[in-house]
């Protein structure tokens, strides 16, 4: 991957995208610089060589789940995993837009590792944290991928659940300790740091346990998408530092969790879009009743209308990690839009595909159900299209007060003259 | 892409330079004809002088020949003066005739008659395309052009011509060869609406309105100088005209909330009493469409500037036209009861694009089941999403030899 670190994200401290001659011209939504195009293109072509399919299945099997050494070149070599962590803190300081592009193509390429747990929620905690010793010994080397994190907090329609929490935080000496079980934390297996929400006696703060001692235990469960791990993460008296007060917890995690919505959302687009691309070349080659499936209209429109999911997904993906990154629409609106039309329609362009694809799509060699499978647990994860439908009505109907510009209505009588 | 009124925007980037003689030009009508207190032919027509009706057109032509991204800068003035949007008041001369006849007229001295009383509004134009036989296939047409020394006989029916009772001239496209493929024997013409052998008749929709008509013609002559393009040629003459058209449509809205869902929003918000559990999921499901419309609208917007249009403008029409009927079947169902009454299914016959003339919510009800057959079916959009973007395979033709030969329903 010689070529990779000619690319801006390899090299943050001298890339446009950073040192940034936009003063004479701001971006504006939907652009897309040729910065970004490089960028695309760099992880693009590092996926085709160290993640092709024969690499997912095997790391798929394999009992960590995925390959630290190829982690840690996203992280070292490309510089792909802290575009959105601000300089000062070892990052690129490039942006969310920049971040969304990277996990849109790894996961375009299904790439195994800990994308939602390191990039999409831990970082992006750790960066909402305040400033201190902790946090800048622990950002920088999970922006260089040398080490992975998780975060076990309770998540109720993809936003910080504060009520849930299932574990207890003591004073011990100097520090705390952490006790209790969290279920179904997302990338825990592997994980060397684990970011963990408790209960303490001045109220529910966030506090990090390393994963490598006696008192923590990960429990690997096996997932419907093996290319996504989670663990059961028990906790006994296990020594913890505090990382987000009481105070303060609501602001980390609220951010965590809405950057964690747009990267799954970018994740969910890389996704569909590569079905979308995989079952138009099937439609062109596959031949039965003496012509390509694709020339029949049947097949035809379906995948149309695959095509006008990848691509309101698509729009809705860029804006809520626009959103966030310039504060120009509402967060809790942005990112429920993305995730109510993501979610939706990632799930729906891999069940069309698997069905386009016919019984080959069905079988455990085609990788049609690798995506499928990926579809459905991003779908279930940090809030469903239906949760965040729900999460729309209750911002902009359920308030609402009748306002002139009603449209009339034919009440029958003939019109006044 | 096209602006609010249909208008391309984009194109060869503009100058300086360019901008500041548009704009000093615009200020200059605006002082010399002030809009609030001249008639809009007066007004328009000194546009037309001015350059500024289509900026891109040739001088003498309504235009100054500079970038049409440029005549948003002359209508930011035009309009802010109080002047009026006229491709509202003739939205098939502004929005396909006049591009059309810019590039295809036989001569800059025709091309300036039609244009000038065009850009006036005081000569109307319709659009003579679609046939009862001939719908999505609309190169499988019938009516028949056949040469007659220094002009041409016309024979046939057109339908869903709007604006034909109104209009002076129409843009028609006729088979002048039925030995060749149907592509290649079709020929365009400019014909006008009140000679002899040319009828127009009311076409009442399900709304009870008439904004369409059928057009019958009986014996109808053509100069053969008002041919747009050459004899047989009329098949790329008309795909001028119906980029234009595709172009203004499913622009989409740029606010949040607003357009078609705004209307669903307003209702909801004035109806509390008519609120279910069911009805608010599925309203919020189709303000989450149209919010992915509207985004993907102008991500499309955003795209056609940078120089390539990318798949997202194919999708908006398409999508438009679903969304559009089912937020209206949404609204009925919010009003229930009420839903069953009618203003009135009195024909009407005034043409336009305002708020009036859309109606009451059960008028524009009726009237979104156009939608998806409109300027493109929904049906023949899927199959353009499949071919052109997608790059699948057409179906195989049946067609293809001389159009006298193709079986016609």
């Amino acid at each position: 991957m010689a070529e990779s670190t000619t690319t801006p994200a390899t090299t943050p401290t001298t890339t446009p995208t950073t040192t940034a001659p936009v003063a004479t011209d701001v971006p504006v939504e939907f652009d897309v610089t040729d910065e970004q195009r490089e960028l695309r293109a760099a992880v693009r072509r590092f996926c085709a060589e160290q993640s092709d399919e024969a690499a997912v299945r095997r790391h798929m099997e394999s009992e960590v789940g995925y390959d630290p050494a190829v982690w840690a070149r996203l992280g070292g070599e490309l510089g792909v995993l802290g575009l959105a962590v601000p300089e000062e803190l070892g990052g690129a300081g490039a942006g969310l837009v920049e971040q969304a592009i990277v996990v849109e193509e790894l996961g375009a390429a299904l790439l195994c590792g800990p994308v939602l747990g390191t990039i999409g929620l831990a970082l992006p905690a750790l960066v909402a944290a305040t400033p201190g010793p902790l946090r800048d010994e622990l950002v920088p080397s999970l922006v260089d991928g040398t080490r992975t994190a998780a975060l076990a907090a309770p998540e109720h329609a993809g936003l910080f659940d504060g009520h849930a929490i299932t574990v207890g935080a003591v004073h011990a000496g100097d520090g705390w300790e952490l006790t209790g079980v969290v279920n179904q934390v997302v990338d825990a297996p592997g994980a060397d740091l684990l970011l963990v929400a408790a209960s303490g006696p001045e109220g529910v703060a966030l506090f990090a346990v390393p994963a490598a001692i006696e008192q923590v235990e990960v429990e690997p469960l096996t997932t419907l998408d093996l290319t996504r791990r989670q663990g059961t993460v028990r906790l006994r008296e296990a020594p913890a530092r505090l990382l987000a007060g009481a105070d303060e917890i609501d602001g980390v995690l609220g951010h965590a969790f809405y950057v964690g919505s747009a990267l799954l959302a970018a994740e969910q687009v890389g996704g569909a879009q590569h079905m979308l691309d995989a079952t138009v070349a099937h439609a062109r080659e596959r031949l039965q009743f003496g012509r390509p499936i694709g020339s029949f209209q049947a097949v035809k429109h379906r995948l149309a209308d695959m095509l006008v999911q990848v691509e309101h997904a698509r729009s809705t993906a860029q804006h809520a990690a626009w959103a966030l990154q310039s504060g120009a629409d509402d967060p809790f609106l942005a990112t429920s839009i993305a995730q109510a039309t993501c979610s939706d329609a990632y799930y729906r362009v891999a069940a069309d595909a698997i069905q386009l694809h016919g019984g080959i799509g069905f079988t455990w060699e085609h990788r049609a159900h690798l995506y499928y499978k990926r579809a459905v647990t991003d779908a279930a994860l940090l809030g469903g299209a239906e949760i965040h439908r729900d999460r729309i009505a209750a911002a902009v109907l359920d308030h609402v007060v009748a306002t002139p510009g009603v449209p009339p209505v034919a009440d029958g009588r003939p019109a006044p003259s | 892409m096209t602006d609010a009124d249909g208008r391309c925007t984009g194109g060869p980037l503009s100058t300086g330079a360019d901008a500041e003689r548009v704009q000093e030009a615009a200020r200059a009508v605006v002082a010399e004809h002030d809009p609030r207190r001249v008639a809009a032919p007066e007004f328009l027509g000194a546009c037309f002088d001015a350059g500024l009706s289509w900026v891109h057109f040739p001088e003498g032509l309504g235009g100054l020949g500079v970038s049409r991204g440029l005549q948003a800068v002359a209508d930011a003035v035009l309009q802010g003066a109080g002047g009026p949007v006229p491709f509202w008041l003739n939205p098939i001369g502004y929005g396909m005739a006049a591009p059309t006849i810019s590039e295809h007229a036989r001569s800059p001295e025709l091309a300036r008659g039609w244009l000038r009383p065009l850009a006036t509004t005081e000569d109307i134009w319709c659009q003579l395309f679609s046939e009862p036989g001939a719908g999505s296939d609309l190169a499988g047409l019938a009516t028949s052009a056949v040469r007659d020394g220094d002009s041409w006989v016309v024979n046939g029916q057109k339908v869903w011509t709007s604006l034909a009772h109104r209009a002076r001239w129409g843009l028609l496209l006729a088979r002048s060869d039925p030995d060749q493929p149907k592509h290649r024997g079709l020929t365009y013409f400019v014909l006008d609406m009140t000679a002899p052998g040319v009828r127009t008749r009311p076409l009442r929709q399900m709304t009870g309105q008439a904004e369409f008509n059928e057009v019958f013609l009986d014996d109808a002559r053509i100069p053969d100088e008002h041919r747009l393009g050459a004899v047989g040629d009329g098949w790329r003459v008309a795909m001028t005209t119906l980029m234009n058209e595709r172009s203004a449509i499913g622009a989409g809205s740029a606010e949040r909330g607003s357009g078609t869902i705004g209307d669903a929003l307003s209702l909801w918000a004035d109806r509390p009493h008519r609120r279910t559990p069911v009805l608010r999921d599925r309203l919020a499901g189709l303000w989450a469409r149209a919010e992915a419309q509207r985004l993907t609208a102008a991500r499309a917007r955003r795209t056609a500037t940078a120089g390539s249009p990318g798949p997202e403008g194919s999708v908006s029409k398409l999508v438009a036209a679903e969304l559009n009927q089912d937020v209206y079947e949404f609204c009925m169902d919010l009003l229930g009861p009420e839903g069953t009454l009618y203003g009135s299914y009195e024909v009407r016959r005034e043409g336009g694009r305002d708020a009036d003339w859309r109606g009451a919510v059960q008028q524009r009800f009726l009237r979104s089941r156009a939608n998806t057959i409109e300027g493109g079916t929904s049906e023949v959009l899927r199959n353009i999403l499949g071919e052109r973007v997608l790059g699948l395979p057409g179906e195989p033709r049946t067609d293809s030899g001389p159009w006298k030969e193709v079986p016609r329903g």
